[in-house]
């Protein structure tokens, strides 16, 4: 099932936390939404769970507008909400069966239902252990358990992998893989730019509640200002002179010294690369260290709002 | 060094976060004043008008001017509120809790307690049928009683009324068991009284002298004997059941602050299915206590269901109700945690002081006790009394079940359209 979004729009008081999103979400693919910190992007999955009213704008789920709170047709939605809801005091098991008759599951079909969530993330063996009993990383997995009992045709997962250690963020990838592979639509909201790079098909970058990019991520890097990053250790550090004089260099958009290391910014790194070696050989500074860096989400993000991501 | 400074930063950390709250900390300050003002305004000396008067039944089967004169003084005593009536009507009301003692005077009183004042024979039997339930009441009325009986019957032979005088002075004369020289005096006294006419004190000539009749004190309910225990579960179910209720609500709170509840408001069911299912739980465990409480009292304190079961039963649902409704009322209106917790906690005690749980409500100022009559913790109250202890019919807990029910509703209402469902969204 297909999920478009249109033009929605949430204001809490003098806030815009959501201001005309648009995008839409095919079914097989995992679209990344992606944004920093109060961008938006929880408020905008709370709207398409139907747990917040838009201001405006709408919410379509296979082409159709979800008609009120107890609407059947909430159970191709799925949510793994950013924080823990969890029962913290009974069982996991007990947990997920609750959350499956939420959504009509009963007998048989729910306790098959819930062996197989307890087994796609791994919880099997700890289904009797209340979660508070649970490392984060086991809670998180949980929390996304849950929300797979009635498998959703379109699943909404908000910053699923917060405080997650590297085994379980691994079993959670896996997991919404084989979603995907089996044909779910996924819209995935982190604020960690290499999860996108790594899991999404395609990333809808969000700011201040407005969409500012919406692609593939190899395009959206292809396409961003600024190719490859070279970083070099020399002995002794160029001078001012030595760095403004390396951005003169064909191939070269810009140099800097960033923390003693030379930082060479490349319109095309074939050109530059020999010729910023050559160089600064040439004036007795010796190389220590150097590499290369393609283009990423961040520099994206940098082009798109003049911030880093990982700003506060 | 470094330990002290460690030390002031977790007292400042808690003391910060609990000042942080400021509903909690208003709450938290104004709960001791408010009750502390409420018991001290109870039991303080207030002028008499204001003073509740204890609901009694006088039964005058005796008819005899001493009879009357008894009578017209406990009508006129600021602490009573009279009401004249027969035997078995008497008994009825107090059985079932209006009245709060009935006083017969039976036939021939007035002249065996003129026998015994002074002639030395035996005290005149006076039935006080009181309310087990509040028993302090048995010890108010039985001291009005003799106040008012001793005055009577001494104001009567000062009155100088002379057959009166003449039955008197001779009974004094035969009896051989007073002292003589208080005979003596005595005799001069009334002698002079029916020569003159004049009064002299009531309290010169009662001295000495020994109520002229005996109490035989009967509690009264329509069921088996008293249970002390039946009033105190009745009160303390309530009370902690209305705490299991509010802890409910705020469970709500925090359920919302950790956003579960906007987990499971994003499965396909309705916000009203929500409510009513939060409701539900409440009652249910309300029952559960109930039933518990009551089982135990049942099994070690020999508490009995005297009245109907049904009714019994109609009582704890209603009451049920009423706690689940709270509860859900304390959701919907509810803001930060400790302060919700705070508030509803006061207004738990309150209720429950009302209703009668902790202090007799005969001690509570006139207005108050009419106050009381629209308290639903009273009701509840009244009600398990009524069907325990009491041994009413059914049909005495139509009114109490009907109130909880319909205060329930209103309850029930009020938090489903004041909840604020985007808030935690
Ligand atoms: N219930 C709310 N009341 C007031 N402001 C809110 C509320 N929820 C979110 N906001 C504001 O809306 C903006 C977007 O928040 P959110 O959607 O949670 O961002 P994100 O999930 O991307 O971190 C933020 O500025 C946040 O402070
Ligand atoms: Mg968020």
């Amino acid at each position: 099932m297909s999920l478009a979004v249109a033009d929605l729009c949430k204001r809490y008081g003098a806030v815009e936390a959501v201001a005309g999103v648009s995008f839409e979400a095919a079914p097989g693919a995992i679209l990344g939404l992606l944004g920093p910190n109060g961008a938006g992007k929880s408020t905008t999955i709370g709207l398409i769970a139907g747990l917040l009213r838009p201001d405006r704008g709408s919410v379509r789920i296979a082409g159709r507008e979800l008609g009120g709170d107890a609407d059947p047709a909430k159970r191709a939605l799925g949510l793994v909400p950013q924080e823990l809801a969890l029962i913290d005091e009974l069982p996991a098991r007990v947990n997920l069966e609750i959350f499956g008759a939420l959504y009509g599951l009963a007998g048989r079909e729910l306790r098959r239902r819930c062996d197989a969530a307890l087994d796609a993330v791994s919880l099997a063996d700890r289904a009797a252990d209340p979660p508070r009993q649970y490392s984060g990383g086991m809670r998180r997995r949980l929390n996304l358990a849950c929300a797979l009992l009635h498998e959703p045709a379109v699943l909404l997962l908000d910053e699923p992998t917060v405080g997650v250690d590297p085994q379980s963020r691994h079993a959670i990838f896996a997991t919404l893989a084989a979603l995907r592979d089996a044909g779910h639509t996924l819209v995935y909201t982190t604020h960690y730019m290499e999860e996108v790079e790594k899991l999404c098909d395609r990333v809808v970058i969000i700011d201040h509640g407005r969409v500012l990019a919406d692609d593939t991520v190899a395009r959206l890097v292809a396409a961003a200002p600024g190719g490859e990053t070279l970083t070099l250790d020399y002995e002794p550090a160029p001078d001012a002179a030595a760095v403004a004089a390396l951005s003169m260099l064909p191939g070269v958009r810009s140099a800097a010294l960033e923390a003693g290391r030379l930082v060479v910014s490349c319109t095309d790194i074939g050109a530059a690369a020999p010729r910023v070696l050559e160089q600064l050989a040439a004036r007795d500074h010796h190389c220590r260290h150097l590499e290369s860096r393609a283009p990423t989400l961040e520099d994206v993000f940098l082009s798109l709002t003049g911030r880093s991501l990982r700003d506060p | 060094m470094s330990a002290a400074t460690a030390f002031r930063a977790l007292v400042r950390k808690d003391v910060l976060t609990f000042v942080r709250d400021r509903r909690a900390l208003i709450v938290s300050v104004l709960t001791p004043i408010l009750i502390a003002a409420f018991f001290g305004y109870l039991f303080g000396e207030r002028g008499g008008g204001e003073r509740g008067r204890l609901p009694v039944a006088v039964v005058d089967e005796d008819g005899s001017p001493l009879s009357r004169a008894v009578g017209a003084a406990l009508a006129a005593d600021p602490m009573l509120e009279v009401e004249p009536s027969a035997a078995a009507r008497a008994r009825a009301a107090v059985g079932a809790g209006r009245l709060r003692a009935s006083v017969r005077l039976p036939a021939g009183f007035g002249a065996a307690a003129r026998r015994a004042l002074v002639g030395g024979g035996p005290p005149a039997p006076v039935e006080l049928l009181y309310d087990p339930s509040q028993s302090m009441v048995k010890a108010v009325v039985a001291g009005l009683l003799t106040e008012h009986v001793m005055q009577a019957a001494i104001g009567e032979l000062a009155s100088g009324a002379p057959e009166a005088v003449d039955a008197t002075l001779a009974d004094l004369r035969g009896n051989a068991r007073l002292d003589p020289g208080l005979r003596a005096d005595l005799v001069r006294v009334l002698e002079a009284t029916r020569s003159l006419g004049t009064r002299p004190g009531a309290a010169t000539a009662a001295r000495g002298l020994a109520p002229p009749f005996a109490l035989a004190d009967v509690p009264v309910s329509a069921g088996p004997a008293y249970n002390s225990y039946a009033h105190a579960f009745a009160g303390m179910s309530v009370q902690f059941i209305l705490f299991m209720g509010i802890d409910a609500g705020v469970a709500v709170l925090t359920q919302r602050q950790l956003g579960l509840w906007r987990r499971l408001r994003a499965a396909p069911v309705s916000r009203r299915t929500l409510l009513a299912a939060r409701a539900t739980a409440t009652l249910l465990i309300a029952l559960g206590i109930l039933a518990a409480v009551y089982l135990v009292a049942g099994l070690v304190f020999g508490v009995r269901i005297a009245g109907s079961p049904a009714g019994f039963v109609a009582v704890c649902v209603a009451f049920a109700a009423f706690t689940a409704a709270a509860g859900l009322f304390v959701a919907a209106l509810g803001r930060s945690v400790a302060a919700t917790r705070g508030l509803a906690t006061l207004v738990v005690l309150l209720l429950v002081m009302l209703g009668g749980a902790w202090v007799p409500s005969f001690v509570f100022p006139a207005w108050l006790q009419r106050a009381t009559a629209f308290v639903p913790t009273r009701w509840a109250v009244d009600g398990l009394d009524a069907m325990t202890w009491r041994g009413l019919p059914a049909e005495a807990v139509l009114l109490p079940v009907a109130g909880l029910l319909a205060v329930a509703l209103v309850l029930g209402a009020l938090a489903t359209l004041c909840f604020d469902w985007e808030s935690d969204a």
